[in-house]
Parts: structure tokens; C-alpha cells; sequence
């Protein structure tokens, strides 16, 4: 099992955010987790990712057998998890190359691999560029300044194309993306799935699961995972809305 | 900034200066003390021609009618000028003609600092006048200069050697009554480096001189004159790194330039003397003045300042242009960490018709240090057309830090155009965790968004010397985060 998460609660400023989830994901297996806003669904990418002030007070995370939550966040990014964020920041002054760069031999340091020489290095983000039809001209520009919001969602499947994840969580990458650029980026995704690695997607809409097929989907709701079901759950919440699994809670299943 | 932040930045804190060693060398050293007769052995000493000894003379006198400056925005405990001895040179006053002449434990403090002279001599197009403490020890490319007719030297050397030259500019941009540090550096003055570049010759290489604080309680007071004559272009390299110790160090160097007519001086400085522990303790005093004179029509003289070192840095390089169409420029990356104070920026004097000054200034302040940009920028009367750009930013790292910015703005004439810009920010925890997440340590993302930061700044310096700087600024930071 890639990642096992067991009975997860967390606060955040006292308040308890998330409250008893439970999810098992296999490698190769693509998962989606839908809810309404403010039901915990970032706040749950946040903590597999280890933002600090989010507190957990119980449960555990195994990822490929080891505590997830006892490492740092880089250390869990070098183990392999990527979180294509909601809301990418700007980090004016540093290029998205030399962002790259460094996370790239960082991630082969902790590997025990060599470092990329620059000539390599070009040559893979051409690669990947290719992949999510990114212009070039982003790569010199300053992670994520003045990006419009659907450049920030491709950049950030473009980054996760070059740091090749094991285990990446997709925060609403669809959300702000048109209709071209939804099926460049969810192919995108799909060329870099694997039998080794596996995606969490956490959307709102059936749309991106025409192109991202989830082999299971999952609604969170208030702090827990009421439902989980195929496919089929999701093209269900497009038509009914989020009602009925709110009363239908009671009967959750994991 | 959480305070886990703060916590991890100030567990960094607690690292050590990298660069803290002391060379054992003997030195040949005058007692401490500070009258006439202490400055008449000091001129004789350095075999100095009578016109000498008196200009030192003249400014000690003076000086001694002056008071330390209290404005700067820094606190210090007060100097003890008695306590300071005023000559100190090695002891094997050798005239070298290879490295191999040069003391080994010199070479050995250089491959330290990754800056052996080998590796110099390498260096495409870098000539290097090593000064040790306060005399050259080595010299190269020199005469590949010389066939120019460029002539660079120590400044005892250019005092023996070209003695019409050096009466005619010394002092003549800042006179030995400018201020206390100026005027106390014109009488005990030890040495520095000289430049002269003739009529319409372009120097082909960056000019490079390793400055070393070395002998314990050896205040240092460098000169340097630099003259770009008609038509000339000249790049000058300083850059400097000290031993860990003790005791304050004084350091009140005096760096005068003249651009004559059509002529270009691109002075480059990359500072990083021991700044002290993290209580500030034992921190170098650097209390500089640096001025250009922008003579001649269609001049151009351009400050670029790296600063992360010295306990306390107070320090304006300011351009003077009187040539009309003249050009100034100050680019400034200035680095506070634990206890160092820093008040610097710069004076655009603008005399002459549509001259032109530029001002990039970047602070970055982190422990519980504290940046100042004081910046001063005055139009005359006839200064027709003049024009002004100031930026200054100030970035925070942590809440225990201060930056302060005092622009000062002094317009005499209607036709100017002045415009200012400043903003302040702080190295947001989110974009920490971004980098975090893409597998960068702390650190490395600081080290990251600061150099991003100071880009700007770092592109007007020569390649070789901007890799330096990057690599300094990551060693200072490393202190408190990068
Ligand atoms: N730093 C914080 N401080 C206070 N409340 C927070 C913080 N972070 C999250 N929350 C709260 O936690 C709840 C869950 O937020 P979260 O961002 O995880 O929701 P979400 O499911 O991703 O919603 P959306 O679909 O709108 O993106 C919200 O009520 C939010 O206001
Ligand atoms: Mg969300």
C-alpha cells in the first residue's frame, strides 16, 4: 500500500478541521475526493504535506510503510508526495527554472543520485514543457508572478511533470483552467500516471473525471469521509448535489 | 512569520562566522597611541616625501577639533582612538615577483576563503593587488598595465612613485575636513590602492584588490584613488573578509574617484567583514567614505555594494555630478543579521545640466539587526533637467529586525524630476512552505527568494564577483536562515 491514512484528526487555531478520516490508496490508482467548500478537503492535502500549523491530534499516516507525519515537508517531497496547491503562491525574483533546479537536486540529493548538469537539466524541461504545452517564456518568469489563475493551475502540473511524484494531490488544478487547457493539463496527468505511482485529485466537478478516471471517488464532508464509491458516485453528485450524502451520512462507508 | 518560523530561524541563528580564523604572521607594529610624533614615525616608515607627512598633519590637527558624529542610527560603545596602533605591516617586507615569494600561511588564508591567488591569477582578466593588512604583498599583471600606461599600485607606492598625480587629487574630492572618520583617515592613513588610467585607454580587465584586517587592534584606514582620465573606463573590484576575534575592530577607509571628461568608474564592492558573534561581540566598526567626482562632461560613475558583514557598517557612496550629462548610479545589497546595525546609501549631487542618478537600494534585515537607507539627493540651481530614480526596498526575515528608510530630497531647480519608490515586505511562511513542498530546505528557499531579491542589484556586478556575492549573502543568512 502506497498510502494508509487511519482515523486522521487535526486542528487548526483550536478549531478541529478534520475529523477521523480514513483512506487507503494502492499504487497505480487514481482517487478523487469531492465536498462541499470548507468540508476539509485542503486541509487535508495541507497536513499530507506538512504544513505546520495545522495540528494533529490523533491518528497516523503510513506512506510506503513509513510515519508520514514524522517528516519534515521537503523530506516528504524528496519521499516522493507532490501537492499541486489551490492557490500557488507568487515568489517574485526566483524563476520557475531556478526553483526547478534547485528541487530537482535537492530531491536527487536526499536520493543518493547526482546531481543534474545544467545541459541534462534543459533538456528534461523541454521534455516536460512539451507535456503540459507550456511556453517556454514561463520558465524564465518569476514562480507564479502575474500568472493568470489558469497559468498557476498548469504550472503547477508542469512542476509535478518535472519532479515525476509518487504520490501527487491535486487541489482544484481544474478550477480556473478553460476548456483547452482542462484536457492539455488532465492529459498531462495521465501520461504521468504509472503502475508505481498514484493521484488524489480533489475537484468539484465531474468534468475533470471525464478526462482523470477515477478508480474510486470519495466525499468529504464536515471533517469526514461520508461516502466513498466508483465513478459512477461522481456523475450521481452532479445531479443530486450534496445533499443527499449529508443526510445519508449516517450510512457512511470507508 | 508563525513562530515555529521564528523558532527555526533563530536555531540558525546560532551557527558560526565561516570565515573566522586569524593568520599568524609577525608584524611589524607602531604601540598604540595616537599624536604628531606617532604620525611622523608613521610617514616615515612608509619613506613618505615631506608634502606628506604635513597633509596628515594638517588633517590630525583638524581632526582633533572635531566630534565623533552621533546621527547615524546606530549605537555603539565609544571609541577608544588611544587604544588603537596605527601601523602594522608584516614583518618580511619582501618585493615579490612570483606567489611563491608570498608568505605560505598567507596563500593558505586565501584557499580558506576559496580566493587563493592561484585560483585569481586564473581568473580571465582579473589583475590582482593583494593588501595584506596595510601593506601590498603581491602584485600581478602589472605589467601588462604598464604597457597601457595604467598605472595600478599601492598607495605608498603611487605616493613615491607619481607623486604629481597623487598631490593633485588627493583630498580633492573628500578634503581632509570632510568628517570624523574622513579626516581622522587623512592623518594615519596606512595604505590602499591607486589607479590611474591615461587619455582615451579603456583598462581590459577588472581591477582586484583583497582588502585583510589581520594584526589584532589594527584599526584600518585604507585609501584609494582612483582617476579615469578623458575618455577612460575602468572596473574596480573590492572585496574583503576578516578573521574571527575579539575585540572591535575600527575600520574608517577613504575611497575617492575622479571621472574626467566622457570617462566611466564602475566601483564594486563586495563586504564581508567579521560582523561579530551573535550578541554582536567582537564585530568590525566600518565607517567608510566613499565619494565620486563626476568631472568631465558625458561622465559616469556607478557605486555597486554587496555589505554582509561588520558589526556596524555606516557608509554612503555618493557621486557628486558636475560634468553636465553626467551619470550616477548606486546599487546596494545591504545584509543585517543577529546584532549588526547598518545606516547606508548614498548622496547624488547633481551641479551639473541633465544629469542623471539612479538609486536601487535593497536591505534585508533578519536576527534582531537593524537597516537603514539614508539617501540623500540634492538638484543645484543650475542643475537644468536634472533627474533622480530612487527604489528602496527593505525585506524582513523574522519580527525582531528594523528597517528604516530616510530619503532626503533637496531640489533647487523647477526643471527636475525626482521620483521615489520604497516598499517593505517579509519572506511570507507560505511561500517557505511552496519551496518546502518542491523538496527545498528552509534555508535554501530563503537563500533563494533573497538572491531573487536582490537580482537587481547582483546584475551589475562582474559575473565572477556576482557568484561571490550570492555565495556571502548565503553565508551571512545562513546565521539566521539562508
Ligand atoms: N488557517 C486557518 N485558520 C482558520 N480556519 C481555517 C484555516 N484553514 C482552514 N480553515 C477552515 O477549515 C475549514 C476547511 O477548510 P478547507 O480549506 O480545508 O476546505 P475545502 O474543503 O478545501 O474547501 P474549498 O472547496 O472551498 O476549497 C474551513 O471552514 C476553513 O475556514
Ligand atoms: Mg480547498
Amino acid at each position: 500500500m502506497l498510502l494508509e491514512i487511519k482515523n486522521l484528526h487535526a486542528n487548526v487555531e483550536g478549531t478541529e478541521i478534520l475529523k477521523g478520516i480514513n483512506l487507503k490508496v494502492n499504487a497505480g490508482e487514481v482517487h478523487a475526493i469531492m465536498g462541499p467548500n470548507g468540508s476539509g478537503k485542503s486541509t487535508l492535502a495541507s497536513v499530507l504535506a506538512g504544513k505546520e500549523e495545522y495540528e494533529v491530534t490523533q491518528g497516523e499516516v503510513l506512506y510506503n510503510g513509513k510515519n508520514l507525519l514524522e517528516l519534515s515537508t521537503e523530506d516528504r517531497a524528496r519521499e516522493g508526495v507532490f501537492l499541486a496547491f489551490q492557490y500557488p503562491v507568487e515568489i517574485p525574483g526566483v524563476s520557475n527554472t531556478n526553483l526547478l533546479k534547485t528541487a530537482v537536486n535537492e530531491i536527487r540529493k536526499y536520493r543518493g543520485e547526482e546531481e543534474l548538469d545544467s545541459m541534462d537539466f534543459l533538456s528534461l524541461l523541454k521534455e516536460k514543457s512539451k507535456l503540459v504545452e507550456l511556453d517556454s517564456k514561463f520558465l524564465s518568469r518569476a514562480v507564479n508572478e502575474g500568472f493568470s489563475g489558469g497559468e498557476k493551475k498548469r504550472n503547477e502540473i508542469f512542476q509535478m511533470a518535472v519532479l515525476n511524484p509518487t504520490l501527487a494531490i491535486l487541489d482544484e488544478t481544474d478550477s480556473g483552467l478553460d476548456i483547452d487547457a482542462l484536457r492539455i493539463v488532465a492529459n498531462g496527468v495521465n501520461k504521468l500516471k504509472t503502475k508505481e505511482n498514484a493521484t488524489i485529485v480533489v475537484t468539484h466537478y465531474q468534468r475533470l473525471l471525464d478526462y482523470i478516471i477515477p478508480d474510486y471517488v470519495h466525499v468529504l464532508y464536515k471533517g469526514k469521509i461520508v461516502k466513498s464509491g466508483g465513478k459512477e458516485l461522481a456523475i450521481e453528485l452532479e445531479e443530486k448535489g450534496y445533499d443527499w450524502v449529508k443526510s445519508d451520512k449516517a450510512e457512511a462507508v470507508v | 512569520m508563525s513562530t515555529t518560523e521564528t523558532q527555526k530561524i533563530e536555531e540558525l541563528a546560532n551557527k558560526e562566522y565561516k570565515f573566522g580564523f586569524v593568520t599568524d604572521i609577525e608584524a611589524d607594529t607602531i604601540p598604540k597611541g595616537l599624536n604628531e610624533n606617532v604620525i611622523r614615525q608613521l610617514s616615515a616608515k612608509k619613506q613618505e616625501p615631506e608634502w606628506m607627512t604635513e597633509w596628515r598633519l594638517k588633517a590630525y590637527r583638524h581632526w582633533l577639533t572635531m566630534e565623533e558624529p552621533k546621527w547615524p542610527n546606530v549605537k555603539y560603545p565609544p571609541v577608544d582612538y588611544q587604544d588603537i596602533s596605527y601601523y602594522s605591516a608584516p614583518k618580511r617586507k619582501p618585493a615579490l615577483k612570483s606567489l611563491d615569494e608570498v608568505d605560505p600561511e598567507l596563500l593558505d588564508t586565501y584557499k580558506k576563503l576559496g580566493i587563493s591567488l592561484d585560483e585569481q591569477k586564473m581568473l580571465a582578466g582579473v589583475a590582482v593587488d593583494a593588501v595584506f593588512d596595510s601593506v601590498s604583498v603581491a602584485t600581478t599583471f602589472k605589467s601588462k598595465l604598464n604597457e597601457m600606461g595604467i598605472i595600478f599600485c599601492s598607495f605608498s607606492e603611487a605616493v613615491r612613485e607619481h607623486p604629481e598625480l597623487v598631490k593633485k587629487y588627493l583630498g580633492s574630492v573628500v578634503p581632509y575636513t570632510d568628517n570624523y572618520y574622513a579626516t581622522l583617515n587623512s592623518a594615519v592613513f596606512s595604505d590602499g590602492s591607486f589607479v590611474y588610467i591615461p587619455k582615451g585607454v579603456r583598462c581590459p580587465m577588472e581591477l582586484s584588490t583583497y582588502f585583510r584586517i589581520n594584526a589584532a587592534n589594527t584599526g584600518q584606514f585604507e585609501r584609494t584613488l582612483i582617476i579615469a582620465d578623458d575618455n577612460a573606463y575602468v572596473s574596480y573590484l573590492e572585496g574583503c573578509t576578516a578573521p574571527m576575534r575579539d575585540e572591535n575592530q575600527l575600520h574608517a577607509a577613504v575611497v575617492e574617484l575622479v571621472a574626467l571628461e566622457n570617462s566611466q568608474i564602475k566601483y564594486s564592492t563586495v563586504q564581508n567583514w567579521y560582523p561579530g558573534d551573535k550578541d554582536g561581540k567582537g564585530g568590525i566598526y566600518n565607517f567608510v567614505t566613499k565619494r565620486g567626482a563626476c568631472r568631465g562632461t558625458n561622465s559616469k560613475i556607478s557605486w555597486t555594494q554587496v555589505e554582509t558583514g561588520s558589526a556596524i557598517t555606516w557608509k554612503y557612496p555618493s557621486c557628486i555630478l558636475q560634468g553636465d550629462n553626467s551619470i550616477g548610479e548606486f546599487y546596494s545589497v545591504a545584509v543585517t543579521n543577529n546584532m549588526q546595525q547598518a545606516d547606508t546609501g548614498t548622496k547624488m549631487i547633481h551641479l551639473g545640466k541633465n544629469t542623471r542618478s539612479t538609486i536601487v537600494s535593497k536591505g534585508i534585515s533578519a536576527g534582531r539587526s537593524n537597516n537603514s537607507y539614508r539617501g540623500l539627493v540634492k538638484i543645484g540651481k543650475k542643475a537644468e533637467g536634472a533627474r533622480n530614480f530612487s527604489q528602496c526596498d527593505s525585506l524582513l526575515l523574522g519580527d525582531k529586525c528594523g528597517a528604516h528608510t530616510f530619503p532626503y530630497l533637496e531640489i533647487n531647480n523647477p526643471t527636475a524630476q525626482v521620483e521615489h519608490e520604497a516598499t517593505t515586505s517579509k519572506i511570507g511562511e507560505d511561500q517557505i512552505f511552496y519551496l518546502n513542498q518542491r523538496g527545498i530546505s528552509t534555508e535554501d528557499a530563503v537563500s533563494l527568494i533573497v538572491n531573487g531579491y536582490c537580482k537587481e542589484v547582483f546584475k551589475e556586478l562582474p559575473m565572477e564577483f556576482a557568484v561571490e556575492a550570492q555565495k556571502l549573502l548565503s553565508i551571512s543568512l545562513e546565521g539566521s536562515v539562508g
